[in-house]
């Protein structure tokens, strides 16, 4: 049954779902905009084939591939961060797991449609399944992909089951019927009874036990599609942990990012304070040194020991994308751990800024791990028209990336209006006393 | 069509042999009919005519007009052709990217200007050691990484060593591009030009077109290898550079001379080119020594366009330098 402090709190943040702002509408109308750009962009590559973007013979996978990788990663953010924070029992995730949740779900919906993109023969999908073969790490990927967005699903949907039904019997809120109606069906005749409540607890532990899980796999089989290859840049051991790491790595920049921006339109700032910042930021800043490690012991084994076509690698990574690579590896790593590290650094303002380094740096990290290392196969490149040598994102290319973030920003928005930002209910729980936490 | 009555055994020279282990070959898989299925006496004659073995097991001569490229069915096309390994060796020694492989090739497999299904590299391995002309076909690998990562098993393996695209089933994800060690397969970007093709269904041995948004590759021209023909690029080599063969009868041939396999690969050097990363090619090469022209010569009559695409390789850089 919903307590004072909850209904308090929906008093506050019923206004969220009740109505929109012009401000707001015009959010709204810009990001469908860059969708609709992104939707012309789509229909010319599809009228036209894959010659529009800069992709070829020699560097056949870009930046789609690059967002693919991205969005899968940003995806792991509430995976990790929620299911981890929820099994620890950790009182301050409360106000940030929403967020973190949502993160996951809408990045998850975005990421396999850029593997899509990929593809020549968006007409021959279901062969995917029709003579799909269990050997190919693509049918690994399609198997986890579709695993991980149903778990993730559950998990959203048990999370926020308490905010729907507490909605449906909060009789002040002046929405339509139509939304009411949508409240009383998605809450599943949820009334909070004590053996409801036992249940839902226990599904919610074990599916964010899964879903910790799953991510990994999913994660892994992402990595290993790259590393069973025999390209120089690919072949790697390490790549499997490496990936996993970085996906949990830029999605805690993105929840920075996220909690700062709703903290800002929604005013949150009651809710969201220093603290949130600085523990996100302590898991950013962890995440950072094991991302450096893993980088660094990627590329020393490369460069230390190298073989032909490794130095080759190397060699062009620091000519070519010298800035790119110190960019990405370097300040993409120290930055976070500075500003975090010293104690009068920590500001919520720093924090959010060395967030957005964190994921400029693994975009360009997963373009350095992608485009260099098919630009420079065991044959060299020759015999190819020469403007096929090198890669070149097109405009078509660079709209559907953008209309990917507009999508992931009008979905971000769409979903705070439906269910509040801030997980009411758990909000108006009593602290889980110390002895009760594993 | 005449009868071939001159064929005097003694006078038949291991090609021959060749040819008609491999018409035979064809026989088996086509089971019975072999001339009256893959001729078309009514096309006009070219004057032209070539040998091969009738069901009968005589060697007839026909007009190379008359000739159609079997169609197999997909079915037999994924099993390949029974109790044969092809094999191809290429002589390093008399590369001088006379181009007439890539051209050959191109135009057998209606591709367009822009693509290869052989290129021909100008390697140098170190820098103190000579630079080579380097034609490079696909290497029908026994342990193909290309087939192993396909999703859809559009790409295959088979009995007769080929690895073949049904480019009717392939859904372009480019993965096996970037399991290709070797950089040997390509992609169809957009639509290819259209050209006149017979009306006999579609074959993944003919290997063309590629449709857009499809990989295809060399495929060691097995529609060819059913009629006793040698692949275009074999056959359109001027320097003879490239031989093609049967490792189980432990014969190539070049088209005008014939060795045994073995025997060649002992006494050239055979080697096969990466061998480190354990894909197990199906084509050797003969190390370039004894060359029959210098590395310059490769560069006489080509087009600009061709001439530039070198313009990158060590070798070059260093002759402009100069």
């Amino acid at each position: 049954m919903a307590n004072d402090k909850q209904s308090s709190l929906l008093e506050e943040f019923i206004p969220q779902i009740e109505r929109t702002s012009f401000i707001q509408a015009i959010w709204i109308f810009f990001l469908l905009a860059v969708i609709a750009l992104g939707f012309y962009a789509l229909y010319l590559q599809i009228a036209e084939g894959h010659a529009v973007t800069g992709m070829r013979d020699n560097v056949v996978w870009g930046i789609y591939i690059v967002n693919f990788i991205f969005f899968m990663g940003v995806s792991y953010a509430g995976a990790l961060i929620s299911g981890t924070l929820h099994l620890f029992r950790a009182e301050w995730r409360k106000p940030i797991i929403r967020m973190a949740e949502f993160i996951t779900i809408i990045a998850l919906l975005i990421g396999p449609i850029y593997i899509l993109l990929c593809i020549g023969r968006l007409d021959r999908l279901q062969y995917l399944v029709i003579y799909g073969r269990i050997q190919s790490p693509i049918t690994w990927d399609v198997i986890a992909i579709a695993t991980d967005i149903v778990g993730c699903f559950i998990f959203l949907y048990l999370a926020i089951l308490r905010d729907l039904s507490a909605i449906r019997d909060f009789q002040d809120a002046k929405i339509p019927n139509w939304k009411r109606k949508m409240y009383h069906i998605l809450a599943l005749g949820y009334q909070g009874l004590p053996e409801q409540k036992k249940r839902l607890h226990k599904a919610t532990d074990i599916m964010a036990g899964m879903v910790i899980a799953i991510a990994v796999i999913v994660y892994s089989v992402l990595a290993w599609i790259f590393s069973v290859t025999l390209q120089p840049g690919w072949h790697s051991t390490i790549f499997g942990p490496y990936f996993v790491i970085a996906a949990v790595f830029s999605g805690c920049g993105v929840l920075i990012v996220v909690m700062w921006l709703f903290r800002k339109i929604y005013h949150l700032e009651k809710y969201i304070t220093r603290k949130h910042f600085v523990n996100v930021g302590v898991i950013q800043l962890v995440l950072a040194a094991l991302f450096g490690y893993f980088t660094f012991s990627d590329y020393l084994t490369k460069w230390y020991g190298s073989e032909r076509n490794d130095e080759l690698l190397i060699q062009l990574l620091f000519d070519e994308y010298f800035w790119l690579f110190i960019l990405s590896n370097y300040v993409g790593v120290l930055f976070p751990m500075i500003v975090v590290g010293i104690p009068k650094l920590r500001t919520i303002g720093n924090i959010t800024i060395s967030a957005v380094v964190v994921i400029l740096a693994l975009w360009i990290n997963r373009y350095l791990i992608v485009v260099p290392t098919l630009e420079s196969p065991y044959l060299p490149i020759q015999d190819s028209r020469t403007e096929w040598m090198f890669y070149n994102a097109t405009w078509i290319e660079w709209a559907l990336s953008a209309s990917g973030v507009a999508f992931f920003a009008l979905m971000m928005t769409i979903g705070s209006k439906i269910i509040p930002i801030i997980n009411v209910s758990e909000m108006g729980d009593k602290p889980v006393p110390e002895e009760e936490i594993l | 069509m005449k009868k071939n009555s001159e064929n005097n055994p003694k006078k038949s020279t291991r090609r021959d042999f060749l040819k008609k282990s491999l018409a035979t070959g064809a026989g088996i898989a086509a089971t019975g009919g072999l001339v009256s299925a893959y001729l078309d006496t009514s096309a006009a004659e070219s004057g032209e005519t070539v040998k091969v073995l009738s069901t009968d097991g005589e060697i007839i001569e026909v007009d190379k007009a008359h000739i159609r490229y079997p169609r197999v069915s997909r079915k037999e096309s994924r099993e390949g052709i029974p109790g044969k390994k092809f094999v191809m060796v290429i002589d390093l020694a008399r590369c001088k990217n006379a181009r007439a492989c890539v051209e050959k090739c191109q135009e057998g497999h209606h591709l367009p200007k822009s693509q290869e299904f052989i290129k021909i590299y100008l390697l140098q391995d170190t820098e103190n050691t000579a630079p080579y002309w380097f034609p490079k076909p696909c290497f029908q690998c026994d342990n193909p990484l290309c087939v192993s990562v396909c999703p859809v098993g559009a790409t295959y393996k088979r009995s007769d060593g080929i690895v073949l695209i049904d480019s009717e089933r392939c859904i372009g994800c480019k993965f096996c591009i970037t399991g290709c060690p070797y950089s040997t397969r390509v992609f169809a970007w957009s639509d290819y030009p259209e050209y006149d093709e017979d009306t006999q269904p579609y074959s993944p041995e003919s290997s063309s077109p590629g449709l857009e948004g499809t990989v295809s590759k060399c495929d060691f021209c097995p529609d060819l290898i059913r009629v006793g023909k040698l692949p275009y690029c074999v056959a359109a080599c001027p320097m003879g550079v490239i031989y093609f063969g049967d490792i189980e009868e432990d014969v190539v041939t070049n088209g005008s001379e014939t060795y045994q396999f073995s025997e060649l690969i002992r006494d050239r050097g055979g080697y096969r080119y990466l061998e480190v990363l354990g894909t197990r090619p199906s084509v050797y090469y003969l190390p370039p020594v004894e060359r029959q022209f210098p590395v310059d010569r490769g560069f006489d009559g080509l087009d600009e366009e061709v001439r530039s695409r070198y313009d990158n390789t060590p070798y070059v850089k260093k002759q402009k330098k100069r």
